[in-house]
């Protein structure tokens, strides 16, 4: 199949970029990313800077991946990464636009690579259990219930790719701390530092510059674990809580 | 040299506790003024950097990607292995170290293997502590699978990705200890160099990625926990980034590189379609608990399979051969790794493989689907004659244990599973070779220790499932923790390390040197081509099965790739800036040599065991032939540009008797 | 009392007063229809008259009415610092349109918000200003009262112009797509979301969405087509 891509192009974080346009020939049991090396070798070939993108583990777990294609953060494939998205969902001669996750708060450092850094100052902030190394009573000691384990599970599957902020149209990174803030919060290990938790990495949130959340659900909608809005109200509940109720 | 690995005497169920109630401390006051670097942020890296900044050693630690939580310590799918013997089904300390001993056809040592099915169960705890969901039963207790090699259920896991579970969990209490600064990040940031003083480990140089300027980083000691080497083959289930260059450059400098031939090939991949392909997909083994491996009887029934004439479920039931099942009826479809992918491989080779390439096998989950939609019915009182229902009840069941796995299996194959069954292919999957390292985890280089998949030290020459996770949390939260104490026991007089001296001053210009040689390189081919050039060089003469002539002949196209390379390898951009094709190139610089160390390990390697598969030694029935009388030792290679040097650590097997594997 | 200002200032604190506020409004919304149907009784505005001066003379309905223009203006006045902070936020956004299964209403709260202020504004001048602070709204005598203001002859007059009556069509036919996404939404922000609820509250957030706007909306379009 041919394709033409219209790929953003900038240099570094100061740089202003713009989309370019490239003609690439890929087969239909590609993956995006396979898509995007053989464009690359392409420009290599003929001596041109490749498009520079992260990704890794392309089993759609590490959350390197991180396009935007034809405004989609990973694409038009619901629940899957751009490293999953196969070019069996395009068709012959279509034009895909691939541009970096936009927000405030995840500058461009080249191409499609952006800096999320800010999601790992969440979760230095709060995102945590605080127990050291052989404090642990045994694994069997508090029994959870099995459906309340499954759903801190939901929120535990956030890859923190940032595909829910890239889809917000206002930035925000509700549903990536409230994923966290849910998985930790209903837990019984959890429970202990709830209030101290939830209210710091919601300060945190706020301070790295993410916007608000105004239930779009944009996020749910595209992130690729699909991870439901319903533990932003968790964290909405329990942060009126940490507020009202905390010291 | 001699190779000390310091095992503590003793009876193999003591020495861990003895040894560590008798070791070496360091005060709480001295360990503030002691400084650790950790390289890599996966399991091993992120627990250990975590736990040494909780006993208040000053940690820097480096990771490569932009953030830790994104090793590929987070692709683990199948679960974590623990002695816990929640199932009461006869699992013990013992059995795990024997079933781990057995597993890596005896090629590990006793102590070491011993210590981590000891501390196998502190793990689960310290896991469960931190918030890891792990799966559980309705009466809210923990719950395990089998996994194989083994006959009891110990494996603890959480949906298909116990490895992303544990890895969040480990990267929370590094997160914790960045923010009470006991622990500095350095995301982006590769290990370029290891910088010796007065023959100890005392610094690193690193390639701050996205400026491309270079960094001296001193400490008292390096910890390098930088997973494994599967990528020389470049088609690996290993993440794209995954590389030896820390493990390298250490070599480089002095640190022995143990057992490097033995290298895990995986049964359940999903099989290559293209030669664009950069990258294979793991399914998870737990798989192979439900699902049964089988070609067609017929050649020709595999031949109209490939043109596409036919599909799977034109095969009638005895015209399948369910060929796990037929060789091996005791373990099944639960044989061991390296057992079920020569397996696929011989199957394949004599004609029945079932891709258009002719390199796959089926794993059915037809019998799976009609046990448990019995099952179900059953239990719901349902009829159980009724097929309809029961596929219905069965997949349900099967969605339930497997969904994500058959989800991303549609995704990539484009076929649906629940339908036909699944092909599968092997593919590298591990590396159990690593540096060499005492029991207390440190090289032969005083101050520089090795974690995890990065070391040799516990899977010899073949890993059971479940047990990488195991190992690599073991010795970052409990071995390390402890046993880097008598190194820096000795330190505590040592002030700060100086990063302005000679060495750091001589070790970064000959880091500039390499980085610049590549950066300015002009010739006419891409990274890409020549890291799959040697791929195929290593598949095909060090890979599933290997043979003296095709090992010498492997080498020798290596020597010449590496030639080619530095002569015709085109890189584009600048060193001073972000330029992944320049890491790539730097990697790949590193992977050339460390292939020819694997071909030279496999060459001397005269006998088949675990991963390692020599044609001209197999048994009358093609089975692996050991040779314990030669070949019980480890290869430790001291590298030499021309001639690699092996040190032998014999293996002394007190406590277990050394038997052929069988799993008949 | 820095907990307070912390709540005040923080992302989850101001959509929480948002929400609050809103919710408020709704519930105005309702009583304030239930009152405004009286002009359509067909007594010839006896009811809505004396109605209208309950409603401006009762000294607790001018208390809470205060609190109403307090209501009114924090949603008006958040709701702009939040759209701004949101598209500093945003920053660049991409180039193609993302074609997300997302209500329309939801991504443009903050245009169909304005619009309803302008809405109010007008609206409040036409009436509210009018009635409250100025003597151009004649006078009427019923049985056993003092003379009281006829603003249902103020009405009368207002929707003679088709001008108004097509604005104020207009006007709620934005305000039902603002309700059709601020109801739920509110409850969300509230944390008040559980899977056995969700259902009833989303139904009954798109049942006053629909309800109310048509509600409003006869009475202009009454007045147009079948009082002249």
């Amino acid at each position: 199949m041919k394709l033409t891509l219209k790929v953003w192009r900038q240099k570094n974080s100061k740089a202003k970029g713009a989309l370019e346009s490239y003609q690439v020939e890929a087969s239909e049991h590609m993956s995006f990313l396979e898509m995007m090396d053989v464009l690359n070798e392409q420009l290599i070939v003929e001596k041109k800077s490749p498009i520079t993108f992260d990704h890794d583990c392309r089993e759609g777990i590490c959350g390197s991946c991180s396009m935007t294609i034809n405004g989609s953060p990973h694409g038009p494939q619901t629940g899957t990464t751009t490293c999953q998205l196969h070019m069996r969902k395009f068709k012959d001669g279509d034009t895909i636009v691939v541009e970096p996750w936009r927000s405030g708060a995840f500058p461009v450092v080249r191409d499609l690579t952006v800096d999320r850094s800010a999601f790992d100052r969440v979760i230095q902030s709060g995102g945590f259990i605080s127990v050291n190394t052989g404090q642990a009573p045994d694994g069997n000691a508090i029994p959870i219930e099995k459906d309340l384990a499954s759903n801190a599970f939901d929120a535990a599957a956030c890859i923190g790719c940032g595909a829910c902020v890239a889809a917000c149209p206002n930035g925000s990174a509700m549903l990536f701390t409230a994923a966290k803030v849910s998985h930790l919060n209903q837990l019984p290990q959890g429970e202990v530092e709830k209030t101290k938790r939830t209210a710091s990495m919601v300060a945190q949130m706020d301070k790295e510059g993410f916007g608000m959340c105004s239930n779009v659900g944009a996020c749910e909608a595209e992130c690729p674990k699909e991870i439901s809005i319903e533990h932003i109200a968790r964290m909405n509940r329990d942060y009126v809580a940490s507020i009202f109720g905390g010291k | 040299m001699n190779l000390d690995s310091k095992i503590p005497v003793g009876a193999l169920g003591d020495k861990w506790t003895d040894y560590k109630a008798t070791m070496s401390l360091v005060a709480p006051n001295n360990k503030r003024r002691l400084d650790v670097i950790v390289i890599g942020t996966g399991l091993a890296g992120a627990s250990a950097a975590a736990t040494m900044g909780e006993l208040g050693y000053n940690v820097k630690t480096f990771t490569f990607h932009d953030s830790p939580r994104r090793a590929h310590s987070i692709a683990a799918q199948g679960g974590i292995n623990a002695a816990k013997n929640y199932q009461n089904d006869g699992d013990s300390v013992y059995r795990l170290f024997y079933d781990t001993i057995k597993g890596g056809d005896y090629r590990s040592r006793e102590s070491n293997v011993h210590r981590l099915a000891e501390v196998s169960t502190d793990i689960i705890d310290q896991c469960v502590a931190q918030g890891v969901p792990f799966a559980r039963e309705y009466g809210g207790l923990l719950e395990n699978r089998s996994f194989g090699g083994v006959q009891v259920s110990r494996t603890f896991y959480a949906r298909g990705q116990t490895g992303q579970q544990l890895l969040i969990g480990a990267y929370s209490a590094l997160s914790r200890q960045i923010s009470t600064g006991k622990v500095k990040m350095y995301n982006r940031h590769e290990m370029m160099d290891l910088v010796m003083v007065d023959g100890k480990a005392r610094g690193i140089i690193a390639r701050n990625l996205l400026t491309g300027e270079l960094e001296r980083h001193s400490a008292h000691c390096v910890v390098l926990a930088t997973g494994g080497y599967g990528n020389v083959f470049y088609l690996s289930t290993n993440a794209m980034g995954s590389n030896v260059t820390a493990a390298w450059r250490a070599v480089k400098k002095g640190a022995l590189m143990a057992n490097p031939c033995f290298t895990q090939i995986h049964p359940t991949c999903i099989p290559v379609s293209g030669d664009y392909q950069s990258k294979l997909t793991l399914m998870s083994e737990s798989l192979r608990n439900d699902g049964r491996v089988w070609v067609p009887k017929k050649k020709e029934d595999a031949a109209a399979i490939r043109e596409g004439k036919k599909t799977a479920l034109d095969i009638a039931e005895e015209g399948r051969d369910y060929y796990l099942e037929r060789r091996y009826p005791a373990f099944g479809n639960l044989v061991p790794r390296d057992v079920a992918s020569r397996a696929a491989k011989v199957a394949c080779d004599e004609g029945n493989g079932v891709a258009p390439t002719g390199l796959a096998v089926y794993l059915d989950f037809e019998s799976a689907i009609q046990r448990y939609g019995k099952s179900a019915a059953h239990s719901q009182g349902l009829d159980e004659s009724d097929q309809v229902l029961v596929k219905k009840l069965g997949k349900e069941v099967i969605a339930e244990k497997y969904g994500n796995l058959f989800q991303m299996y549609e995704k990539i194959s484009g076929e649906n599973p629940y339908k036909f069954p699944m092909k599968i292919y092997p593919a590298v999957h591990y590396t159990m070779g690593g540096l060499w390292v005492d029991y207390n985890l440190q090289t032969n280089v005083e101050g520089l220790f090795a974690l995890g998949e990065c070391n040799f030290s516990d899977h010899g020459a073949n890993r059971l499932g479940a047990s990488a996770l195991m190992q690599g949390l073991a010795d970052g939260y409990f071995v390390i923790p402890y046993t880097i104490g008598t190194f820096l026991s000795k330190e505590i007089r040592t002030p700060q390390i100086a990063n302005d001296t000679p060495e750091f001053m001589k070790a970064e210009k000959e880091t500039a040197d390499r980085i610049n040689t590549l950066a300015n390189s002009n010739g006419s081919q891409s990274v890409e081509s020549f890291h799959r050039r040697l791929g195929k060089i290593m598949w095909e003469y060090c890979g599933m099965s290997r043979n003296a002539d095709g090992l010498i002949k492997g080498r020798q196209m290596i020597r010449e790739l590496r030639e080619e390379f530095y002569k015709d390898v085109y890189v584009p951009g600048d060193a001073d800036e972000y330029n992944p094709e320049l890491e790539k190139a730097l990697r790949v610089a590193d992977f050339m040599e460390h292939g020819e160390l694997m071909i030279l390990d496999a060459l001397d390697r005269e006998e088949s065991c675990g991963g390692h598969f020599r044609e001209e030694y197999v048994t009358e029935d093609g089975e692996a032939k050991r040779n314990d009388a030669d070949f019980t030792y480890v290869s430790a290679w001291e590298w030499d540009d021309n001639d690699p040097k092996l040190h032998k650590e014999e293996l002394v097997f007190d406590n277990v008797e050394l038997k052929t594997r069988s799993y008949k | 009392m820095s907990w307070i200002t912390n709540f005040f200032s923080s992302s989850i604190g101001r959509k929480v007063i948002m929400s609050l506020t809103g919710l408020f409004l709704i519930t105005f919304l309702i009583v304030h229809l239930v009152g405004n149907l009286q002009l359509i009784a067909g007594d010839q505005g006896e009811a809505f008259n004396q109605y209208a001066y309950f409603m401006t003379t009762n000294p607790l309905i001018k208390f809470v009415s205060i609190g109403l223009y307090v209501m009114i203006l924090l949603h008006a006045v958040l709701g702009l610092v939040i759209y701004l902070k949101n598209k500093t936020a945003k920053g660049i956004k991409p180039t193609a349109r993302n074609k997300a299964d997302v209500k329309w209403a939801s991504k443009n709260m903050a245009l169909l918000g304005t619009l309803i202020l302008f809405f109010l504004i007008v609206h409040m001048g036409d009436f509210w200003f009018k009635m409250k602070f100025t003597d151009t709204i004649p006078l009427v005598t019923y049985d056993g009262w003092e003379p009281i203001k006829n603003l249902y002859e103020q009405v009368t007059i207002t929707f003679d112009n088709p001008l108004f009556v097509v604005s104020y069509v207009f006007s709620m036919l934005v305000l039902g797509f603002h309700l059709w996404h601020g109801f739920g939404s509110g409850f969300q922000t509230l944390g008040l979301n559980h899977s056995k609820y969700n259902k009833l509250i989303d139904g009954i957030g798109k049942l006053l969405a629909v309800v109310l706007p048509i509600g409003y909306a006869i009475i202009p379009l009454y007045y147009y087509f079948v009082m002249r």
